[in-house]
């Protein structure tokens, strides 16, 4: 049993059926990556999982309980965290704020009625953002206006808030879409150690074929909607089908 | 100071200043020359300011730091006007209780309107606030002003709750249980705090200067003082920081495990409660209350002294209420006598000329005035006055290499 079982999930937007019958177990504290072509659902299926679009069909279980039906705010704090395809994060607050926000979240749950309590008074939360914010490499950037920072620092912004919440799967789309040769390094290097630290389950959705092979220890190849094949990274280089219906198509290939 | 910090500390010591010697600074005109027509230290007017000051700070908790544009907060100021004018009739003159039940049923109305207005985000939100604001005033000027207590009875409910378009007013029939019916020589009693008379005051003469202190200013201008407080207390709580959140990416705070909806209803209920504690402080200065303080050209007037000042930023909304106020009651009195005076040393033709000019925004005109401003602000000081004044304060502090954040917007101070 893994961490994640999704169970003949399908999804339909009007006539195009962007997920089939979707069958996927992700192990826990693996890394399992999803790939597949432009269009093929990836981002529907997280989408899914994370609450944002209810299937048709088919069922998604959590660490043993049914996420379908629940907001997203309540699946992340069942402990699903996701990472978006452009980074998210609070433009107008400051770098420390944004990472006060998660761990308020993960601390005093969905809503809390301590309204007017100094918020810098509150040492335990300070502590931790600030600790979190050492563990990324951003202390410095504490008091910046997280706007103005450059994408690859909003997106390591973005992995440390969803860190801070400690979740038990981390879902990432595409971390490295868009980002050059040097912050796409870095991300690997990050998130490689963060799976060295901790016991979390990633599921990385990635084009890049390069990312993909550095961190994945189990990849499924999703194409029209329907898983092709899952394997580990070795096979999956060799698999003819997978050659034909995807890394032979696209530029990315390693 | 007060769990403030010490740049909170300065701005609340500094409004709290202006506000104790407004009486003076209103005034620096001597009485009869020709610019006392430019004082507003009377209390009529300051009393204005600082409940305005009240309406547009809730208002600011609001749209300030959620984003959320309601365009019906008039109608939480006319049911805690309503409030307020049922407590002086029911049960005695004491302002305390009555602003009590003005929060109090405000809070309640907000929680409902609320509710059901926070289904839906941007001009959807705004639009069905503003519904409830007319549908608000179409209930106080009509509905609820229908003879209650039957055409055979004379009794409290004969003009309604609301007692329609003349307004809810205080009779010597009105029972007043904890309080005299009827004050000496048979006149209804005013409103007071244990005793106090709202509008008793006492006049100082320094010179040609006329100075007047009333007990109503000051009792507006602490509460006002108090609603400030706890606005900063706000702004600078953890719940005020979900609000800024909630306005910089939504998004992102429902996937971080946090649910925006309660969030968003407490901001508008306490935003409702300072707009319900504004209107009972206008039934306390003066005990009247009619429909078309709930009006949406009322609703409206909060958002212009809101914006004029600065949306987000502490200061601005008390500033906003103060300058539209100031020209509300100060440009629409200027007739063209007065213009008269001050040009009479043009010559003739000129006169008449710069006369004419400047007839038209003043007197009624004094809205095309506002408008005008209000176009020159957010044109070019989308900050409003507030950031109008951080630009002068940085002209001088050019000398010295700046050590701050290159643009000081990342925190909403001032
Ligand atoms: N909300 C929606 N409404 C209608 N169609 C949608 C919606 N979301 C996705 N689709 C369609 O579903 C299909 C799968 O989209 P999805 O975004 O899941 O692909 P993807 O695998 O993430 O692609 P990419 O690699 O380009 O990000 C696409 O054809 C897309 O146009
Ligand atoms: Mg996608």
């Amino acid at each position: 049993m893994g961490i994640l079982e999704v169970k003949n999930v399908g999804k339909r937007f009007g006539g195009l059926q962007a997920l089939g019958d979707v069958n996927l177990s992700v192990a826990e504290n693996s890394v399992h990556a999803i790939i597949g072509p432009n269009g093929a659902g990836k981002s529907t299926l997280l989408n899914v999982l994370v609450g944002k679009l209810i299937p048709d069909t088919g069922s998604v279980m959590f660490d043993g309980q049914s996420v379908l039906g629940r907001k997203p705010f309540e699946i992340n704090q069942m402990g699903i965290s996701r990472v978006f395809q452009t980074p998210e994060i609070f433009g107008d607050l400051s770098v420390l704020e944004n990472m006060m926000i998660p761990c308020f979240a993960k601390r005093d749950g969905s809503f809390t009625a301590n309204a007017i309590i100094n918020m810098m008074k509150d040492k335990e939360i300070v502590e931790r953002a600030e600790q979190m914010l050492e563990e990324m490499n951003m202390a410095d950037a504490r008091d910046d206006n997280a706007a103005t920072m450059s994408r690859g620092n909003k997106r390591r912004l973005e992995i440390g808030m969803c860190l801070a919440q400690e979740p038990r799967l981390l879902l990432l789309d595409e971390p490295t879409a868009g980002m050059a040769r040097a912050d796409t390094n870095n991300t690997i290097d990050l998130l490689k150690q963060i799976k060295e630290e901790r016991d979390i389950t990633i599921s990385i959705i990635e084009h890049d074929m390069h990312v993909v092979f550095s961190l994945a220890e189990r990849i499924t190849v999703l194409a029209q909607g329907t898983p092709l094949v899952e394997d580990t990274p070795d096979n999956i280089k060799g698999h003819p089908k997978v050659r034909e219906a995807y890394l032979g198509e696209s530029q990315d290939a390693a | 100071m007060l769990g403030l910090n010490k740049k909170d500390t300065y701005l609340l010591l500094l409004v709290a200043g202006l506000v104790i010697f407004a009486p003076f600074l209103l005034n620096p005109f001597p009485e009869g020359s020709a610019m006392a027509q430019f004082n507003a230290g009377y209390p009529d007017l300051m009393q204005r300011f600082v409940i305005f000051g009240v309406f547009a700070i809730g208002f600011n908790i609001l749209f300030g730091l959620t984003g959320y544009l309601s365009f019906g907060h008039a109608a939480f100021l006319g049911v805690g006007s309503y409030a307020a004018m049922w407590m002086f009739k029911l049960f005695g003159m004491n302002v305390l209780p009555a602003l009590g039940l003005s929060i109090l049923t405000s809070g309640l109305f907000a929680v409902l309107i609320g509710y059901i207005s926070l289904r839906r985000s941007g001009i959807y939100f705004s639009i069905l606030t503003l519904a409830f604001a007319m549908m608000s005033y179409s209930l106080a000027y009509s509905v609820l002003a229908t003879d209650m207590d039957g055409p055979d009875r004379q009794g409290l409910l004969q003009k309604g709750l609301t007692g329609g378009e003349t307004g809810l007013q205080l009779t010597l029939e009105d029972p007043r249980i904890f309080g005299q019916q009827t004050a000496g020589e048979g006149n209804i009693p005013v409103p007071n705090i244990f005793g106090l008379e709202m509008r008793s005051a006492v006049e100082m003469n320094v010179g040609d200067w006329v100075f007047t202190f009333s007990v109503g200013y000051y009792f507006a201008a602490l509460v006002m003082l108090l609603s400030f407080y706890l606005s900063i207390r706000i702004f600078r709580s953890p719940f005020g920081m979900m609000l800024r959140a909630i306005k910089s990416n939504q998004h992102r705070l429902n996937y971080t495990g946090l649910n925006a909806k309660p969030y968003m209803l407490a901001a508008f209920v306490v935003s409702g409660m300072y707009a319900g504690l504004a209107g009972g402080l206008m039934a306390s200065m003066d005990p009247l209350a009619g429909p078309e303080r709930m009006f949406w050209t009322a609703s409206g007037e909060v958002v212009l002294m809101t914006i004029l000042g600065g949306v987000g930023t502490l200061i601005g909304p008390v500033l906003g209420a103060g300058a539209i106020k100031y020209m509300e009651n100060i440009l629409s009195k200027i007739n063209s006598d007065i213009l008269h005076t001050w040009f009479a040393f043009l010559p003739d033709g000129l006169e008449d000329f710069v006369i004419t000019l400047i007839y038209p925004f003043i007197g009624k005109g004094w809205h095309l005035t506002l408008g005008l401003i209000f176009m020159a602000v957010v044109i070019f000081l989308p900050g409003g006055l507030v950031e109008g004044g951080q630009r002068i304060a940085r002209l001088f502090k050019r000398k010295k290499p700046s050590t701050k954040t290159p643009d000081g917007k990342t925190t909403p101070a001032e």
